[in-house]
């Protein structure tokens, strides 16, 4: 029988009611969908900044550590530089068990040079590099050439632009692709650019310099050959190898995979509590509102409406409170969470990485269809409250 | 013709010295189209529940109700209620519009809910006849007592049943409309053939029934 449009007609002419469930399925939907959106995001992030860093171990100085934090350089993109000798590199090659060796040399910019704030220049060797190049080559497909240099994502530079660093005009090639770490606030040039910067640098009194004539280099990325066990070539380079520290990559960021799987479990938790609260919310919020209408829903049974008639009249409502709670949500989540990436990121300290446009779309859909559904679910009780009720009866009482 | 076949209807309690008593005991009854048979009887005597019972809505627990030769408590809730909105007219005691409907809209929810668009005329005449065609687009909250129950008589008739069953229609009518509404229920059974049953106290109604019956203590009885 035909009772289309007496749902629509139903919520349209009750606003407030109708503005209060959609209110309610709206929270549930944007805490849902922001929530799993900042856990997507630190999960790409913390992936992300693992594929880029793609080494099994990093060499780096011994004093490295008591200078700056390696970890926060990478996590966070605070500048940092410390030296050795470039013979590390022969040495650390030499080692059993190491398949690949690429050196790379950091310098922090000075604040007015390039940009608003320092910025962290590493330059790489593009012969032996396996980390930094791959994803220069994403953008860029020839080798970064004479005072040529790729920029992170947050490096307020475009390609084809002159960056001055230390006095020094580089020329911006590449503009690379976001990791949601502090490589994004990084520039990129090879060793003979580098050699140059580093000697514009010492000009202005930034000394480097190990010892006169030498070059220097800031960490070996090393890559171990299959078969060999991590752990004791790392022992091996922290005992055959002077004055440097040998740290396996994946243990460098073992806190922040824990930090991590914390935020997650945490945000699971509160997805979790949410959507319970929004259960209890919503049933007894039909059920006022079943109670409150009962004698309209046994006036329809009285009209002809049949009992299967009626579950659908309440279920369509449900729906349409539901879907326009979801998507409205959905919305609200969307212009919380996403102008608001780099404060979130800064925030938390974490490597954060939006996830892509199809992952996006699943969450939204996701998160839509499980908000109908917990809104179906409620109403379904209601309805089958109400069914139970014998409309003669409901007629009968305040007649 | 609505045939009630040894009608009963029992309730359980759990207090007093019997743990059931009979709101409605062994009733039966024909209502023939063209005649307006009243029922009368004090508060609490079953008419309520015997017109429920007639109407589709009350399954007795004991006997059967035939609209012709189709014994309503035997269909499917689907088919019943079909056959409520095609072919019953009920009219509620108390409040019985859809809040969320203007008048216009109550008045037409049985013709929709058949899935036919409902003619708004024919709506017009009967909301005309009642007196209230300038309250079409109002909503239910706006309306008096009477008003409303103007409006859900207009509905039942819009519908066009074979059986009118209404319950205390004339219940918060003035004279003037209570003479209006039993001539236009009088009308519909003796011009239009339908099957009238008006459940009510007002004894203004005794001369538009063709029968009368009295209800005491769930047992029927005929006057003469």
């Amino acid at each position: 029988m035909g009772t289309a449009n007496l749902p629509l007609k139903n919520l349209l002419r009750r606003p407030g009611r109708t503005a209060a469930l959609v209110l309610l399925t709206a929270l549930l939907a944007a805490s849902v969908f922001g929530g799993s959106v900042v856990v997507g995001s630190l999960r790409r992030g913390l992936e992300s900044l693992e594929a880029r860093l793609g080494a099994d171990i990093i060499v780096m100085p011994a004093e490295a550590e008591s200078k700056v934090s390696f970890k926060n350089m990478l996590l966070q993109g605070t500048t940092g530089a410390f030296y050795m000798d470039a013979s590390v590199l022969d040495a650390v090659r030499g080692a059993q068990g190491v398949e690949l060796a690429a050196p790379q040399t950091f310098l922090a910019s000075l604040k007015a040079d390039c940009c608003a704030i320092k910025v962290q220049i590493i330059g790489i060797d593009p012969d032996a590099d396996f980390t930094v190049k791959p994803w220069i080559d994403e953008r860029y497909a020839r080798d970064l050439g004479d005072m040529e240099v790729a920029v992170g994502c947050k490096v307020t530079a475009g390609v084809g632009e002159t960056l001055k660093i230390y006095e020094q005009y580089t020329h911006v090639v590449a503009k690379l692709a976001e990791t949601g770490t502090g490589l994004d606030t990084a520039v990129y040039c090879n060793m003979d650019t580098m050699q140059k910067l580093l000697a514009a640098a010492e000009e202005k009194g930034v000394s480097h310099r190990i010892s006169s004539g030498s070059d220097v280099i800031s960490a070996v990325y090393v890559k171990v050959r299959d078969g060999f066990d991590v752990g004791q070539v790392n022992n091996w380079l922290n005992g055959h190898i002077r004055k440097v520290t040998a740290v396996r990559a994946r243990s460098m960021f073992t806190d922040v995979s824990d930090s991590l799987s914390g935020i997650a479990r945490a945000a699971r938790a509160l997805i979790g509590a949410v959507w319970a609260l929004a259960l209890a919310i919503l049933l007894v919020a039909f059920a006022m509102m079943i109670h409150e209408r009962r004698r309209e829903f046994a006036v329809l049974r009285l009209l002809g409406v049949s009992r299967r008639g009626l579950r659908g009249e309440i279920l369509a409502e449900t729906a349409l409170c539901g879907l326009a709670g979801a998507l409205i949500g959905v919305g609200v989540a969307a212009l919380g969470v996403f102008p608001f990436t780099t404060l979130i990121e800064t925030k938390l300290g974490l490597p954060y990485l939006t996830p892509n446009a199809g992952t996006l779309l699943r969450l939204a859909v996701g998160t839509v269809i499980s908000t109908l559904l917990i809104g179906l679910l409620a109403g379904a009780w209601a309805a089958a409250r109400l069914s139970r009720t014998d409309p003669g009866t409901t007629l009968r009482e305040g007649a | 013709m609505l045939r009630a076949e040894n009608l009963s209807m029992r309730y359980f309690r759990k207090t007093g010295q019997a743990n059931h008593f009979y709101a409605v005991k062994d009733v039966s009854l024909a209502l023939r189209p063209g005649e307006v048979a009243l029922l009368t009887g004090r508060s609490g005597s079953g008419k309520t529940t015997l017109l429920h019972m007639l109407s589709g809505l009350l399954k007795p627990t004991e006997g059967r109700v035939m609209l012709e030769d189709t014994d309503l408590y035997a269909l499917p809730d689907a088919d019943l209620s079909r056959l409520r909105n095609m072919r019953l007219g009920v009219i509620p005691q108390g409040r019985s519009a859809v809040d969320t409907l203007t008048v216009l809209e109550n008045v037409l929810l049985p013709r929709q809910l058949r899935g036919e668009k409902g003619d708004v005329d024919e709506a017009f005449r009967w909301l005309a006849a009642l007196g209230i065609a300038d309250l079409v687009n109002a909503r239910p909250a706006e309306l008096s007592g009477g008003e409303l129950r103007r409006m859900a008589i207009a509905r039942a008739l819009a519908g066009d049943p074979e059986v009118i069953l209404a319950d205390e229609p004339t219940g918060d009518l003035d004279d003037e409309n209570t003479a209006a509404v039993l001539s236009l229920l009088r009308r519909s059974a003796t011009e239009d053939g339908k099957t009238v049953l008006l459940v009510t106290h007002d004894s203004e109604a005794l001369p538009y029934g063709s029968r009368v019956y009295r209800m005491e203590s769930g047992a029927l009885s005929e006057q003469a």
